[in-house]
């Protein structure tokens, strides 16, 4: 059996030709998640909010409305409820009460109170203003120490050209998945944020697989024009690119479709963020590399720095 | 370099085969092997609570609570030496941030001071003019502070010990907060009511002099207070609230017993005192008959009987309105004893045992699946070469399993996501390894030269890769919530592990396979 080349062994797409419309292409799309994400904002899980999540199970579907009216009369503000993957599973959501902690407490002992003994609590949680406040901030410092190590890192394995165009791949990989959030409204809680930071590293993993060809090849073709060669350099790591990422998004799959309603929007970010971060190596990163003027080092110089990496 | 010394293709075998020896226990029934020992295989991967159903709780100690009533002891003392020395002073407001007392007469501030700086070691002076500010330094404080937190602990441990669950972990975090996980736990609502109380139970003596509502409308008696009274009857009997003295007559601390009882067919809760506590109890009763006896938990009357005999031999009963659950909820306060400061509940997350259960069921399957997907995938596009990583894929999950179950890392619902995640990412290495064998035999290399060109110009790209990866993953368990952290586990074991079976493994496989057949043609 012949194994299948998916992608052909003489592929040779001039990518580096497009080169603009690409720019104009993710440039809109990081304006408009940022712009979104000032106005329009994130839909905060209770993880950074603070508020009340509870999951029940109903004896057969559950009845939406007369839920809503039940919890609606407790006088807790906004009540979410909503089906949660089958009739009979039911996610109900508060948001934040005024006062402290306890003022949380009370308004999660109230709902379950008001549940009764009818339906079983599959799952509740409760988050209070403090740590909401704290997790937010974490969360926040660790997208922004991890771009800044991953940096670090690739600045010190390359060139100062790979290591601002591979975060600013990174940022604009992060920035239009935090868009994705903000345009479908999936709930954004910790577990979406760990799928924002998994993205980071996967998009700065297939970046770098790029980059290592390019060097490769600064060192191999000493004549070719600096455009020709990233072409050739993208096109010789077409194959494997688009291998990993096409594995990578089965298994998600099989993640998205069977993994449970809990972890659908975590899977769903990831999946999104791994197209991104595959087009972002492919048409942003290398690219840029052409903006950031990338040129031949004396080839003394280039070997004493490869010996010392 | 396709060749293998003996002792290199033993070494790769050798971790495989312990990987599937300490991976095993988890696929077997719990309990078939002894799990006493650290480093023998027999232990199973500890599932987090999101999938073994239980309650998480992250708890505050008020810790100014405590500090506030260091100082006013420190203010008490200092006052009291003060007097002594006929230095006329007033206390200024109780607080948290240091023992104020204002000298009326400028002339003894000199004194004053010498006299508050000497009250107590460890402790720096402040204020200016006639105000005195003594605070703890750092030492001091740290110690106050650790010493409060140790004792909740041990309160919160004893507590949550009377739950009678299995395996409850109770941890200091950070300065002044505590974790509480426990597992299986079907109704998280009792470990609120149990950690959201302070249980501090003082005996005070009725004032007999004015009701409560006299003493509103009058001014207060010197050394009494107004509390709420929170019993059920009292306030079906129209009482709020009570008039009591500010001495404690007996304090809760005496006491080493409580049980839930009956008593007149009504839940009622019963006490005994240790020798000093009955003695003073026996001595308060007997000088006190007809006088009522407010028992305040938590700054609230809950019982305010009247004394009518003396009570000897230091046992009592504390009756009331309550439920059965509430009898044996207050009796395993008592029993437990009374947190040093209040404590806040500031985050709770529970799963029941269905939903931990369906969790797991759900992963596995979409694990499985997707493991299916892969594998099919990688045959397809490598053919042999396929085989070979899938083995090592394979391979690379029995190790990820046997690392989990001898660090003893907790599996999360997101962890097993971070799994899958490694299934489709660990054969990145053979692709990258793949294409390139097929690049440099396209350039004319031959069999061995092309094998060999591809395993050495990967390996660069292979580690940028993954070290990339590894940081994302590091930075996301230092971030350190739950589920995330469990996430990253995975995810950084899994690019470990992955960089062993992906290019030592396939690398023993194809070198077997080269050395055997010897083909002379490559189909990749």
């Amino acid at each position: 059996m012949k194994p299948l080349h998916l992608i052909p062994d003489d592929v040779n797409v001039p990518f580096l030709k497009f080169r603009k419309i690409f720019y104009i292409v993710s440039l809109v799309m990081v304006l408009a998640s940022v712009g979104m994400f000032f106005t329009k904002g994130l839909n905060f899980g209770i993880d950074f909010r603070g508020g009340i999540l509870v999951e029940i199970k109903t004896d057969g579907p559950a009845d939406i409305n007369a839920l809503r009216d039940n919890l609606g009369s407790l006088g807790l503000g906004d009540v979410s409820i909503q089906e949660f993957g089958e009739p009979d599973d039911v996610l109900i959501q508060l948001q934040r009460q005024d006062g402290e902690e306890e003022a949380q407490m009370a308004a999660l002992a109230a709902v379950t109170e008001a549940l009764g003994d009818d339906v079983t609590i599959r799952r509740s949680e409760l988050v209070g203003p403090k740590v909401g406040g704290e997790l937010k901030e974490a969360g926040f410092y660790s997208v922004v120490i991890s771009l800044f190590l991953i940096m670090v890192y690739i600045w010190v394995r390359f060139e100062w050209q790979f290591a601002i165009a591979s975060v600013a791949a990174l940022l604009h990989d992060v920035l239009i998945t935090v868009g994705f959030f903000v345009v479908t409204g999936i709930q954004f809680d910790l577990a979406t944020l760990a799928a924002v930071l998994t993205v980071a590293g996967y998009s700065i993993n297939d970046t770098v697989v790029v980059f290592d060809r390019i060097r490769e090849y600064l060192r191999k073709f000493r004549k070719m024009e600096i455009p020709d060669l990233l072409d050739l350099s993208i096109n010789s790591t077409l194959a494997r690119t688009t291998m990993t990422s096409l594995t990578t998004l089965l298994a998600l799959i099989a993640l998205f479709v069977f993994g449970g309603e809990a972890i659908r929007g975590f899977t769903m970010a990831l999946i999104f963020g791994i197209v991104i971060g595959t087009y972002s190596s492919i048409c942003v990163a290398s690219p840029l590399l052409v903006v950031l003027r990338l040129k031949r080092k004396i080839p003394e110089a280039e070997e004493g720095q490869e010996a010392g990496a | 370099m396709l060749y293998f010394t003996k002792l290199k293709a033993a070494l790769v075998l050798l971790v495989c085969a312990l990987g599937v020896i300490y991976a095993a226990p988890n696929f077997l029934p719990s309990g078939t092997f002894p799990t006493e020992s650290s480093y023998l295989p027999g232990k199973q991967i500890n599932l987090g609570l999101d999938l073994r159903g239980g309650s998480h709780m992250l708890l505050e100690v008020d810790t100014d609570t405590v500090l506030r009533e260091r100082y006013d002891a420190l203010a008490d003392a200092i006052r009291t030496e003060l007097r002594q020395e006929k230095i006329r002073n007033r206390p200024r407001e109780s607080s948290a941030s240091g023992a104020e007392i204002t000298v009326l007469s400028p002339e003894d501030v000199e004194k004053a001071r010498e006299i508050a700086r000497t009250a107590e070691p460890n402790t720096e002076l402040g204020g200016e003019g006639n105000n005195i500010t003594v605070t703890y330094n750092e030492i001091a404080y740290r110690e106050l502070i650790d010493r409060a937190i140790a004792q909740s602990l041990e309160v919160v441990r004893r507590r949550v010990d009377e739950l009678g669950t299995t395996e409850p972990s109770i941890q200091r975090q950070g300065e002044n907060r505590i974790v509480v996980q426990v597992p299986g736990l079907d109704d998280p609502s009792r470990l609120r009511a149990i950690l959201g109380r302070t249980a501090k139970m003082n005996f005070h003596l009725v004032n007999n002099e004015k009701t409560a509502a006299e003493a509103r409308a009058t001014g207060l008696p010197p050394g009494t207070m107004i509390l709420p009274a929170a019993d059920a009857s009292d306030q079906a009997a129209g009482i709020r609230e009570y008039l009591i003295d500010r001495r404690i007559v007996v304090s809760g601390d005496n006491l080493v017993d409580s049980q839930p009882t009956f008593s007149d067919g009504r839940p009622v809760v019963s006490f005994r005192f240790d020798a000093a506590g009955g003695a003073r109890f026996g001595d308060v009763t007997s000088k006190n008959a007809g006088r009522g006896l407010a028992i305040v938990l938590d700054g609230e009357v809950i019982s305010a009987p009247r004394i009518n005999e003396p009570i000897l031999g230091g046992n009592g009963i504390i009756t009331g309105q309550f439920s059965v659950q509430e009898a044996n909820d207050l009796s395993l306060l008592l029993r437990a004893g009374a947190l040093p400061a209040p404590m806040q509940i500031l985050e709770e997350r529970s799963v029941g045992p269905g939903l931990g259960q369906d969790s797991v069921e759900a992963g596995e399957f979409a694990a499985v699946l997707g493991l299916v997907f892969v594998i099919a995938f990688m045959i397809i596009s490598y053919g042999r070469f396929g085989v070979y990583a899938d083995i090592a894929l394979m391979m690379n999950l029995i190790l990820v399993l046997a690392v989990m179950s001898v660090l003893q890392a907790t599996l999360t619902l997101p962890g097993i996501a971070g799994i899958v995640l490694t299934v489709g990412m660990a054969v990145d290495a053979n692709v990258l390894i793949f294409e390139r064998i097929r690049e440099e035999r396209r350039n004319g290399r031959s069999i061995i030269n092309a094998i060999d060109a591809g395993y050495r110009s990967a390996m660069s790209t292979i580690l940028d890769a993954n070290i990339t990866t590894l940081i994302a993953a590091l930075v996301l368990f230092s971030f350190g919530s739950g589920p995330i952290k469990g996430f990253a586990v995975t995810l950084a074991i899994g690019i470990i592990t992955s960089m062993f079976s992906a290019i030592w493994l396939t690398r023993l496989l194809i070198a077997t396979w080269v050395k055997r057949s010897r083909p002379t043609e490559l189909v990749i």
